[in-house]
C-alpha cells in the first residue's frame, strides 16, 4: 500500500518542501543527530513531561520530539482554514440549538436518542445562553490527508483539547536549534496564541463584568497528566493558575483565596470535566471542581470555557452527523469532508462492520486518547474476535470508519529519514470571531507503519509550518 | 497577587531546600567526628540525630550507630520525611505546583538539582564517596540559592520564599546548640576543667561557622563566644538573630505590600526585640536551654501564624 507522502513526491521535494530540502541536503548527519538529542535535554530541563495513566512506574515521560517539521503551504492552509471555521460556527450553532428549541431533532435530522441518551448532554444547561452565545471557546479539530488534496477531519475535541503547549515548545526549540533555517524559511508565527488566547477569553467576559475581566485556570492539580500544559498557558498568559480547593461562592462569585483574602473570578478556563466541575451538581465526590459554580454560572457571573456541557460535541456518534449538522446550520455542503463513518447501533451497518472487521477501525463512541479501539488490519485473527464479541454486546457503543492511509511525513532516524503517518490538531478560538493559529499541533506515530498517533500510546509530535506565501 | 496555596508551596519549597542542605551539613559534621577519636560513635551520631529531629524514628528502625547506617538514613531513606532525598523530594513537589511563580532559572535549578540527588543517592554511598556526594549536595543547594538571590523580583513571591528559609534556618541552628548545651554551659569553663575544643568545634563546624567564629573572636574558644556566635551575632548569616532580622524585614516587606498587619507580625518582631536586647550573660543565667527550648517553640508558633494570617489553608 502506497501512502501519500508529504515532503517527497515522485521527482524531489514537494513543493512546500523545496527550501527546507535545500537546508537539509547541507546538513551532516551527525549534527543532525546531535540537535535531536539536545531537544530532548532541552524538554528534560524544562521539565515538559507527563505522567501516563496506568503506568506502573508513573515517572515522568518525555512525548519524543522530532526535529523534521511538517510544513504545510499558504495556499493548502487557507483552504483548511475555510473548512475548520465552518465546522467550528456549525458546532457552536448546534450546541446552542440543542440548548434550546432543538429544532434540529425537531426536523429529524438526527435521532432524539443520541442526545437524550447522552451523558455528556446535561439538562442543567437547557436555556442557558452564556456570554457571546459561543460554547466552545478552544477546539482542537483532528485532521488527516490521504492524498495531495484529499482532507478528512476525524474528529471534533470540543471538550479541552491539549497539545498546544507543545505547538509552541516545539516553535521555540527549533528556533533554538536551527536559527538559520528559519532565516532561508518564512514561516507564520505561532507565538502568539497565548495573548490570542487571553483576548478571546477576555471578549467573552459575563454581561455586568466591570472594567479587565480576571481570567484563571482551573487544574485538576500537578499530578494531571497535562499540569505542564496548564501551567505553561497560565504562564504565558499572565493568569492565575487554580485548584478546586482555592476556590469558593461568595456572594453569588465564584472567588479564589489570595494571601489578602477572596477575589473574585471573571473567566474561568476549565481544564476539569464537566462531571468534576460542580459536586454540588454533578459527581459529589468530586474534589476538583466548586460547590456551586453552576449557580453562578447560570446567574450569568461568571464564563466558563468551555462551557459545560459542549462534550457532546465530542461524541463520536455526534461526529457521524456532522454532514447533517454543517448542513443544517450553515446551508452548505460540509467543505471539509467527514471520515466515511458506520454507526453501529444501525443494523445495518453493524452486520457491514462485523463482516469487514479486518478492514476497519472501530471506536468506542464516548472513548478518547485512542484507547479502546481496534485498528482491523494491525490485529491479530483473536484480537478481532474479541473485539467482534463487544461489538455484539453493546453495538451502540461503537462506530466504525475504514483505515485511512494516512499520509506520512520524514522523522530523522539513526539511519537516516524514515516516513512515519501523522496527523494535524489544529486549534481554534472562538470568542467575537474565529481564529485559528496557522498550524497547530501534528502527531505522528513514532513506529514504522503504526497509525496510532496518541501521545498516552508513544506517539510524538513535530513543529507545524504554514508557509507565508 | 498570590494564591495562598501558592505561598504556602513557596515556603515550603524554601524549608524543604534549606533542610537538605542543612542535613548534608550534619552528615558532615557527624562523619568527621567519626573519624577523630573524641566520644563514641553512638554519641556523635545520636547527637546528629537529635538535631535533625529524627532520633526517634531512627531507633526505631535501627540499632547500630554506625556511619553507613546513620548517613544512609540521612541521606537516601525515603521513610524519614527530613533525608536529603525526601526533602529534595518535597521541594521540588512543591515547586512543580508553583513553577509559575519562579523564574526560569530557579525552576530549572530546582529540577536539575532534583535528577542529580536522584542520581547520587539512587544506591547506598560508599563512606569513601561521602565527601563527594555530601560537597555535591551542598553546591546544587547553593546553586538553587544563587539563582534565587539573583533573578527573583522582589516581590511577596520572594517574601514567603525568604520566611521559609529564614524559620528552617533559625530552627536548625537552635536544635543544634540545643542538642549540646551542656557542653555550654558555665560548668564546662571551669578553671582547671579540660576545654573540650572539639565539642565546640563541632558546633561551629555543623553552621559552617568554624572561621567566621575565628574572625570574630580572635583568641580561644569560650563557651560563652560560641552561644553569642549563634544566637546573638547578627552578622553570622546562620544565627537566631540574623535569621529573626531577616524574618522581620520580610513581614515588613508585606505589610507595606498589603496595607496590613497581622499577629505574626508583632510575634516575630518580639522575639527579634528580645533577640537585640538579650545579652549572652543572661541567656545563660536564665538557663540556655530554657531558651533554646523556648525559642524553637515560639518559631514553630511563628510559621503557623504565618499559614493562617496569609491564608496557606
Amino acid at each position: 500500500m502506497s501512502f501519500f507522502d508529504e515532503m517527497q513526491s515522485g521527482e524531489g521535494p514537494r513543493s512546500p518542501y523545496r527550501a527546507y530540502q535545500q537546508w537539509l541536503s547541507q546538513q551532516d548527519a551527525s549534527r543532525l543527530n546531535a540537535k535531536a538529542h539536545d531537544a530532548e535535554r532541552v524538554f528534560r530541563k524544562t521539565g515538559i513531561t507527563f505522567a501516563v495513566y496506568g503506568e506502573e512506574e508513573a515517572a515522568e515521560r518525555l512525548i519524543p520530539f522530532d526535529i523534521v517539521p511538517r510544513i504545510i503551504s499558504g495556499g493548502e492552509w487557507r483552504r483548511l482554514v475555510q473548512g475548520i471555521e465552518q465546522r467550528v460556527q456549525a458546532l457552536n450553532a448546534f450546541l446552542d440549538d440543542i440548548y434550546h428549541r432543538q429544532e434540529i431533532l425537531r426536523a429529524g435530522r438526527i435521532p432524539r436518542e443520541i442526545i437524550a441518551n447522552n451523558d455528556a448532554f446535561l439538562p442543567e444547561m437547557i436555556g442557558v445562553r452564556p456570554p457571546a452565545g459561543v460554547y466552545t471557546h478552544i477546539i482542537g479539530v483532528d485532521i488527516v490527508r490521504t492524498d495531495e488534496n484529499e482532507f478528512f477531519v476525524l474528529e471534533d475535541n470540543a471538550r479541552t483539547p491539549s497539545g498546544v503547549s507543545y505547538m509552541l515548545e516545539n516553535r521555540e526549540t527549533m528556533m533554538q536549534l536551527f536559527p538559520e533555517l528559519f532565516q532561508k524559511v518564512s514561516v507564520r508565527p505561532v507565538e502568539n496564541y497565548p495573548q490570542l488566547l487571553r483576548n478571546s477569553l477576555g471578549n467573552v467576559r459575563p454581561r455586568n463584568c466591570e472594567g479587565a475581566p480576571r481570567i484563571a485556570i482551573l487544574t485538576p492539580g500537578s499530578f494531571n497528566s497535562a499540569y505542564f500544559e496548564h501551567a505553561f498557558l497560565a504562564d504565558q498568559m499572565g493568569v492565575e493558575l487554580v485548584e478546586g480547593q482555592d476556590l469558593r461562592v461568595i456572594d453569588g462569585r465564584v472567588a479564589m483565596r489570595t494571601t489578602q483574602g477572596y477575589k473574585p473570578i471573571d473567566v474561568l478556563y476549565r481544564r476539569v470535566d464537566d462531571d468534576y466541575l460542580d459536586p454540588m451538581t454533578f459527581r459529589p465526590d468530586s474534589a476538583l471542581g466548586v460547590p456551586g459554580i453552576m449557580d453562578v454560572y447560570r446567574a450569568g457571573n461568571i464564563t466558563i470555557a468551555n462551557a459545560p456541557g459542549t462534550g457532546i460535541a465530542d461524541d463520536k456518534a455526534i461526529y457521524s452527523y456532522m454532514p447533517e449538522i454543517i448542513e443544517f446550520y450553515t446551508g452548505r455542503k460540509a467543505i471539509l469532508q467527514n471520515v466515511p463513518t458506520w454507526r453501529c447501533s444501525e443494523p445495518d451497518s453493524l452486520d457491514y462492520v462485523l463482516e469487514h472487521l479486518s478492514e476497519l477501525v472501530v471506536k468506542e463512541v464516548h472513548g478518547s486518547g485512542g484507547y479502546g479501539m481496534l485498528v482491523g488490519p494491525a490485529a491479530s485473527k483473536k484480537e478481532r474476535e474479541a473485539f467482534a464479541a463487544k461489538l455484539k454486546a453493546r453495538p451502540s457503543n461503537y462506530i466504525a470508519q475504514p483505515t485511512l492511509s494516512l499520509s506520512t511525513c520524514p522523522i530523522l532516524t539513526d539511519a537516516g529519514l524514515a516516513p512515519r503517518h501523522v496527523d494535524l490538531r489544529p486549534f481554534v478560538l472562538v470568542s467575537d470571531a474565529i481564529r485559528i493559529v496557522p498550524g497547530g499541533l501534528t502527531r505522528v506515530a513514532m513506529r514504522e507503519g503504526s497509525l496510532v498517533v496518541n501521545s498516552s500510546q508513544g506517539g510524538g509530535t513535530k513543529d507545524t509550518w504554514v508557509l507565508n506565501d | 497577587m498570590l494564591l495562598g496555596r501558592a505561598a504556602n508551596g513557596l515556603f515550603w519549597v524554601s524549608r524543604y531546600i534549606e533542610r537538605a542542605e542543612n542535613m548534608a551539613r550534619l552528615v558532615d559534621t557527624g562523619l568527621r567526628l567519626s573519624i577523630t577519636e573524641t566520644s563514641t560513635a553512638s554519641d556523635e551520631w545520636g547527637s546528629v540525630l537529635s538535631s535533625a529531629g529524627v532520633r526517634a524514628a531512627f531507633e526505631a528502625a535501627h540499632s547500630e550507630y554506625s556511619t553507613p547506617i546513620v548517613a544512609d538514613f540521612l541521606l537516601r531513606d525515603l521513610t524519614n520525611p527530613s533525608s536529603v532525598l525526601s526533602s529534595m523530594e518535597t521541594a521540588r513537589m512543591n515547586a512543580r505546583m508553583v513553577r509559575t511563580t519562579l523564574t526560569r532559572e530557579v525552576w530549572e535549578a530546582i529540577n536539575e538539582a532534583w535528577m542529580t540527588f536522584r542520581r547520587l543517592l539512587t544506591s547506598p554511598v560508599d563512606e569513601r564517596d561521602l565527601p563527594a556526594v555530601l560537597d555535591a549536595i551542598k553546591r546544587e543547594a547553593a546553586l538553587i540559592r544563587g539563582t534565587f538571590q539573583g533573578t527573583m523580583l522582589r516581590n511577596e513571591i520572594f517574601e514567603f520564599a525568604q520566611l521559609g528559609t529564614l524559620i528552617e534556618r533559625a530552627d536548625n541552628t537552635a536544635r543544634i546548640l540545643d542538642v549540646k548545651y551542656f557542653v555550654l554551659l558555665p560548668s564546662a569553663a571551669w578553671v582547671g576543667s579540660v576545654l573540650d575544643t572539639t565539642q565546640w568545634q563541632t558546633i561551629l563546624r555543623s553552621v559552617s561557622a568554624h572561621r567566621s567564629y575565628r574572625w570574630t573572636y580572635e583568641g580561644e574558644y569560650s563557651p560563652t563566644n560560641v552561644a553569642d556566635h549563634l544566637i546573638l551575632n547578627r552578622r553570622m548569616p546562620r544565627s537566631l538573630a540574623f535569621a529573626y532580622n531577616g524574618i522581620c524585614a520580610s513581614l515588613d516587606a508585606l505589610a507595606e505590600d498589603y496595607e496590613t498587619r497581622h499577629p505574626a507580625h508583632d510575634m516575630a518582631a518580639q522575639t527579634l526585640a528580645t533577640l537585640r536586647e538579650a545579652s549572652i550573660e543572661t541567656i545563660v543565667d536564665r538557663g540556655l536551654h530554657e531558651f533554646l527550648r523556648c525559642f524553637i517553640r515560639d518559631n514553630a508558633r511563628l510559621a503557623d501564624q504565618i499559614a493562617a494570617d496569609f491564608r496557606f489553608n
